[in-house]
């Protein structure tokens, strides 16, 4: 008994702690792609500032669009801006706008599974051939043209995407639909499409485990997960015609070949960039921010962390394998953070 | 349920004439108050999420009405949903796992309960217990690390060689596909077919087995003509929880069908089903019609679910009224 009262007074103690201490407590949700540094950021955020603490679920970008429109959450992040419907559902709904703000990068590279060869270049026509269908055998002049020396086995591919509604999904047929007019006119861009050919695997881990498995396949992965897991992946030529094989830098540098003619309101697709060093199947991913809050705490909250996120935010993003944003994009989404009222 | 019925109506006009408070202090009463309300949210929970279901699938039955369980395109994109595909890979998937769990569930819980020496039949219903417990990732993993390779190295080239012909077995194989997901679905539901099967077994009275003995059959007469028969609505019930398990299962069914929405007569071919493609593109669904078409397609499995069992039913109510009073 006398256990149980001591137990009952520690946690009455504890309440007590809790209502004293009561962080600011800002909700957002999306994207699960940048989940890894976001939730980092998050932590260091409220170390460094113990009255403020973010809570982020990372549910998808299509969920994260939908709660922020919603209102439900503070604020939404997504891979894949949001698009003109999307955004004048938010105006009508709130009377005011949405903000857009590019937080790091990521990139989408192909991985396969061709026996004995460990090296390979794609070209955008080859790569759009596979994932339409219609180059079906490995030494179809559209993938051996750009590999001279490789032994290429007369073998039919198989195509691996992903089978859940994802943003590297995006990445991927926004690049197709960059490069091929038959792709746009087809599939085109999204999340989710409806793919011409090929099976579907759950998340990076499903894709890069049919991959792994099937001879002679090919499929698309995050650069994160294909670094991190040690996965081969290809070289693409970019619009300047060199063969990048993704890298971070690689990927930072297709931003800033896009920085120049950047929207003021970020929603920019970077995939195809131009540069001779850019990896041309790259992504922003974004943090979507009300223009207009009605609790001040929150908006100021929001708004320091932005600039802490643009500043001492950026040096640890590295670290997690995602690639920075460029310079000139950091001081562009350093003013446009005033917008935020 | 015919005795309890009875036993309170016998019990009603004394009880009757006892004031409410009399009874309420009897504790009889609260216990059946409250155990009614325990047993009406079963029902409540049902219909609140068919009601849920209904009206947050509205907008598919306006644009597409029927059309959408007989169209195949499935197109985030240009906004067409069909939902065939998922529907034909439910149902296939689940057929296999039946056609194979059910003679292995049924022979081995008759092996358990009639055959097999008490202890034995111990040790084994707790590895059977323990495999009912495992949850359903590790199943999907199983498939996709033994039984995709294995598709693709044994039992496909077994099959499409002499039987090849048949459009069912039919090439390519991926490893991935309807076969396969069916193989994990049985491997998934075979405990539960034991265990009800054998639990059920096990309560028939031991006079029947004794009469039958007596009139000179075998042991295994006895079992197959006796003790099963006498046990088949139980036994009944167990695959309808199998069933129930197989239709609905998502995590193992997406690793290993190949989360293609065609409907392929190749048994071998990627598919695609029903909680899978849900699990896999809920969360990514930004349009209305897109989502609410998601969850139209949860009211069909529902539906689905409510249908089959409702066949099953029928059926046991079907074979036991032609048959003798065994069946009871």
């Amino acid at each position: 008994m006398k256990r149980l009262a001591v137990l009952a007074l520690g946690i009455l103690a504890l309440c007590a702690i809790v209502v004293a201490d009561n962080p600011l407590l800002i909700n957002g949700a999306g994207a699960t792609f940048p989940y890894p540094i976001y939730s980092k950021w998050f932590d260091v955020y409220h170390t460094n500032n113990s009255n403020i603490q973010f809570n982020y679920q990372s549910v998808g970008s299509g969920a994260g669009i939908k709660q922020v429109t919603e209102g439900t959450v503070d604020f939404g992040a997504t891979d894949g801006p949001m698009n003109d419907d999307q955004l004048k559902a938010y105006q009508d709904k709130h009377g005011s706008g949405i903000l857009h703000f590019p937080t790091v990068l990521g990139a989408a590279v192909p991985t396969y599974n061709v026996q004995g060869v460990t090296s390979l270049n794609f070209t955008p026509e080859a790569l759009a051939g596979i994932f339409l269908g219609k180059v079906t055998k490995w030494n179809d002049p559209a993938i051996a043209g750009a590999n001279k020396g490789v032994n290429l086995p007369a073998a039919d591919i198989v195509v691996v995407h992903r089978s859940d509604g994802s943003g590297t999904t995006y990445i991927w047929t926004d690049y197709l639909s960059k490069v091929s007019d038959e792709w746009k006119g087809k599939v085109s861009k999204g999340t989710s499409v409806n793919w011409p050919v090929g099976l579907g695997g759950k998340g990076n881990e499903g894709v890069t485990g049919l991959v792994k498995q099937t001879p002679n396949a090919i499929g698309y992965v995050e650069l994160i997960y294909a670094v991190q897991n040690n996965i081969p992946y290809g070289a693409v030529k970019n619009s300047s015609g060199t063969f990048v094989k993704a890298d971070l830098a690689s990927v930072t540098a297709a931003a800033s070949g896009a920085a120049k003619e950047m929207p003021d309101d970020f929603r920019v697709s970077i995939t195809n960039a131009p540069g001779k060093t850019a990896y041309p199947i790259s992504s922003f991913t974004w943090l979507l921010i009300p223009q207009k809050f009605q609790d001040t705490g929150k908006r100021d909250a929001i708004k320091g962390f932005l600039k802490w996120m643009l500043a001492d935010g950026q040096n640890s993003v590295e670290a997690l394998s995602y690639a920075k944003l460029p310079k000139e994009v950091v001081e562009k989404e350093k003013k446009a953070i005033n917008n935020i009222q | 349920m015919a005795t309890t019925s009875t036993t309170l109506k016998g019990a009603g006009p004394i009880a009757g004439s006892r004031s409410f408070f009399a009874k309420m202090r009897d504790g009889d009463e609260i216990a059946r108050l409250i155990t009614f309300l325990f047993a009406g949210t079963v029902v409540l929970i049902t219909v609140a999420l068919v009601w849920d279901l209904w009206v947050n699938s509205a907008l598919p039955r306006k644009v597409f009405g029927f059309h959408f369980f007989v169209t195949s395109v499935w197109d985030p994109i240009m906004d067409q949903y069909g939902a065939l595909p998922f529907i034909y890979g439910t149902l296939v998937t689940s057929a296999v796992a039946l056609l194979i769990a059910v003679p292995l569930g049924i022979g081995a819980a008759i092996f358990l309960a009639e055959l097999a020496p008490a202890r034995v039949s111990d040790i084994l219903q707790f590895f059977i217990d323990l495999l009912a417990a495992v949850p359903s990732v590790i199943y999907g993993l199983l498939g996709v690390f033994i039984v995709v390779p294995m598709m693709r190295t044994v039992i496909f080239p077994a099959l499409n060689k002499p039987l090849g012909f048949l459009p069912i077995f039919a090439g390519p194989s991926y490893g991935v596909g309807f076969m396969t997901a069916g193989i994990v679905l049985a491997i998934m539901v075979i405990p539960y077919i034991i265990s009800v099967s054998r639990e059920v077994l096990l309560s028939v009275p031991r006079d029947q087995r004794e009469a039958a003995l007596a009139l000179g059959s075998t042991r295994w007469e006895s079992t197959w003509k006796v003790v099963v028969p006498f046990a088949k609505t139980g036994i009944m019930g167990s695959i309808f929880l199998a069933l129930a398990r197989a239709l609905g299962e998502t995590m193992a069914v997406t690793m290993v069908i190949g989360n293609t929405p065609k409907v392929a007569a190749s048994l071998f071919a990627p598919g695609y089903s029903i909680a899978a493609v849900i699990a896999n593109e809920f969360t990514e669904a930004t349009g209305e019609l897109y989502l609410q078409s998601l969850i139209a397609l949860g009211l069909v499995l529902f539906l689905l679910t409510f249908i089959l069992n409702g066949m099953a039913r029928l059926l046991i109510v079907l074979t036991t009224q032609k048959g003798s009073e065994v069946g009871g």
